[in-house]
């Protein structure tokens, strides 16, 4: 199976609205939403099957019996993450804070604290002609790396014989876009033309860089400026980062996502931009190995 | 006051609003807590800068006092810590930096070391501080660096703008706990409308006075006006798109002093926002 990741940097560059085009471009058998904080690939996809939901156990929080704190506040001081606070003669613990490392079960005089799961979220696989594992985050929940590599166990488990699988990432650079990266054979960075979107690029660049994947990118809506469109290919050039695709500012892209229709369905510059900047990302994609 | 600004999505315009809403608001602070991606700073171009190295700390091992209990290494919650030959080893990447390993080992064969993560940056655009903090690249979490940044907050009555990341997850949560109202940038399309209305449970569980800035609003998307009534969530602006403000943005110009068509939708919105929270 050869696995591509779409990935940006800065968000709202057309991420999803790129992986959605590119599964219906190569019928794509095995995809997956990685952006657990903020999953929209569900929205576009039109699967009819309902999925199967599972719960999503992330760390352990803290809870205080009531009845057995003594007020003394050593759990207070321990806490490295600042999760407890006293009222009413009482220590606290707030769940969305507590980061589950039970240093204040360890310090009670009174044994009031112990360690409870937590639902952090859940995940959701679809599975009729294709499979579509995704997953969603309880808001304030950390811990996404977590949940994202199970995403992506769920989709690889679930579709072992599939040519290729697309997995849309989120944006940033931290721990859920880290999870992601790993055992990937291909990363399509979809970027944009502003000085934000060339800054973040360059960060996401040196990030998969350290994690050793090809990469390859792809401007969207590049003749928003023309002039940071030149910039970015220049930087491409000097990384010897293959530049696969420009695909131009269109607003089909917007009607298409508002009115449930794939882009790659509707006779636009940018659908054929996006299906020039498919077949690269195929030809670059066969290629390795 | 401190305001922060949401959106769930990326790239609706979060950055946009806060930046302009810092220059518009006199002696204001900008604090940019997407540390994974920091942008402000591209359009206030801060001057006079000082940097203040962000750290966490992770355990070291002192191999003559360790006697190989293990119970270090049962104990960490995160798996961040291996026992190989015979000694425990720190996976720096998963460690939470709770301090549980130095507190459970009896030998006291634990120590600390400090750990550099990242930066924040504090610096000046005329009369706006800018503060930004920056997540080194191939860190896995910046909340150490959002919650040094949200300490520069201005201490009186002037505002405070925070630029959230986009997500609803644990930073985020982070930066609207510290806040005093909530302002969501959303774009009207069922992508934006999906993830602002995630972001806007997050609001409500920390009952945060919260209104609605729709960005990019060229076409009316009746689903987010609906729930907007609903819920009675103030709609306080529209700003429409056109491709001049793209361009201004493309080169990060700051909007509001450049085009004053653009700046009326500033000060209208800093004037309801001071009308509507008593603070």
């Amino acid at each position: 199976m050869k696995k591509l990741l779409i990935l940006s940097g800065k968000g709202g560059t057309g991420k999803t609205t790129t992986a959605a085009t590119f599964i219906k471009f190569a019928q794509a058998k095995a995809f997956a939403d990685c952006d657990v904080d903020a999953p929209n690939l569900h929205l576009i996809t039109n699967l009819q099957s309902s999925p199967t939901i599972s719960d999503y156990y992330g760390s352990k929080k803290a809870f205080i019996n009531q009845e057995k704190c003594i007020g003394c506040k050593t759990c207070l001081k321990t806490c490295k993450f600042e999760a407890i606070s006293y009222t009413k003669e009482k220590c606290l613990i707030n769940e969305y804070i507590c980061e589950g490392c039970s240093v204040c079960t360890l310090v009670c005089p009174t044994q009031a604290i112990s360690m409870q799961k937590d639902i952090a979220g859940h995940l959701s696989l679809f599975k009729d002609t294709s499979v579509f594992s995704s997953a969603e985050l309880k808001m304030g929940r950390g811990n996404s790396g977590m949940l994202v590599t199970e995403v992506k166990t769920a989709m690889f488990h679930n579709a072992p014989t599939t040519e290729l699988a697309i997995v849309d990432g989120s944006p940033g650079i931290g721990c859920p876009v880290i999870a992601s990266i790993s055992g990937m054979d291909l990363i399509l960075i979809v970027t944009e033309p502003t000085s934000s979107g060339l800054s973040d690029l360059k960060r996401i660049v040196k990030t998969a860089s350290n994690l050793n994947v090809p990469i390859a990118v792809c401007i969207n809506k590049y003749d928003i400026s023309l002039d940071i469109a030149d910039k970015i290919s220049i930087y491409c050039q000097n990384e010897s980062i293959p530049l696969v695709g420009k695909i131009p500012f269109d607003k089909h892209a917007v009607y298409a996502i508002n009115n449930n229709i794939n882009l790659a369905d509707l006779d636009c510059p940018a659908q054929k931009a996006l299906y020039n900047t498919f077949l690269k990302v195929i030809q670059l994609i066969t290629k390795i190995y | 006051m401190k305001i922060a600004i949401l959106s769930g999505k990326g790239g609706t315009g979060k950055t946009f609003v806060a930046t302009n809403l810092a220059v518009t608001a006199q002696n204001a602070t900008y604090i940019d807590c997407d540390v994974e991606e920091p942008n402000g700073r591209l359009f206030l171009k801060p001057q006079k800068c000082t940097h203040t190295k962000i750290f966490t700390e992770l355990p070291e091992f002192n191999a003559e006092k360790c006697n190989g209990c293990r119970q270090c290494v049962d104990f960490c919650e995160f798996n961040a810590l291996a026992f190989i030959k015979n000694k425990p080893l720190v996976f720096a990447d998963v460690c939470h930096s709770c301090n549980g390993c130095e507190l459970i080992c009896k030998q006291q064969a634990v120590t600390k070391k400090q750990k550099e993560i990242g930066i924040v940056e504090q610096g000046y655009y005329k009369n706006v501080k800018v503060v930004t903090g920056i997540l080194n690249i191939g860190e896995i979490s910046g909340v150490p660096i959002i919650k040094e940044a949200l300490k520069r907050s201005s201490a009186d009555n002037n505002l405070t703008i925070i630029d959230c990341p986009p997500g609803s997850s644990c930073s985020v949560m982070e930066t609207v706990m510290s806040a005093d109202c909530c302002i969501m940038v959303i774009e009207p399309t069922i992508f934006g409308f999906h993830n602002f209305k995630m972001v806007y449970k997050l609001v409500k569980l920390l009952q945060k006075p919260c209104f609605a800035i729709i960005n990019k609003a060229d076409k009316k998307f009746l689903p987010l006006e609906y729930f907007c009534q609903e819920n009675k969530l103030q709609i306080i602006s529209q700003i429409p798109y056109n491709k001049n403000l793209a361009t201004l943005l493309a080169n990060s110009k700051i909007v509001c002093e450049v085009d004053d068509s653009y700046k009326k939708y500033f000060d209208a919105i800093l004037k309801v926002i001071k009308a509507e929270v008593n603070l």
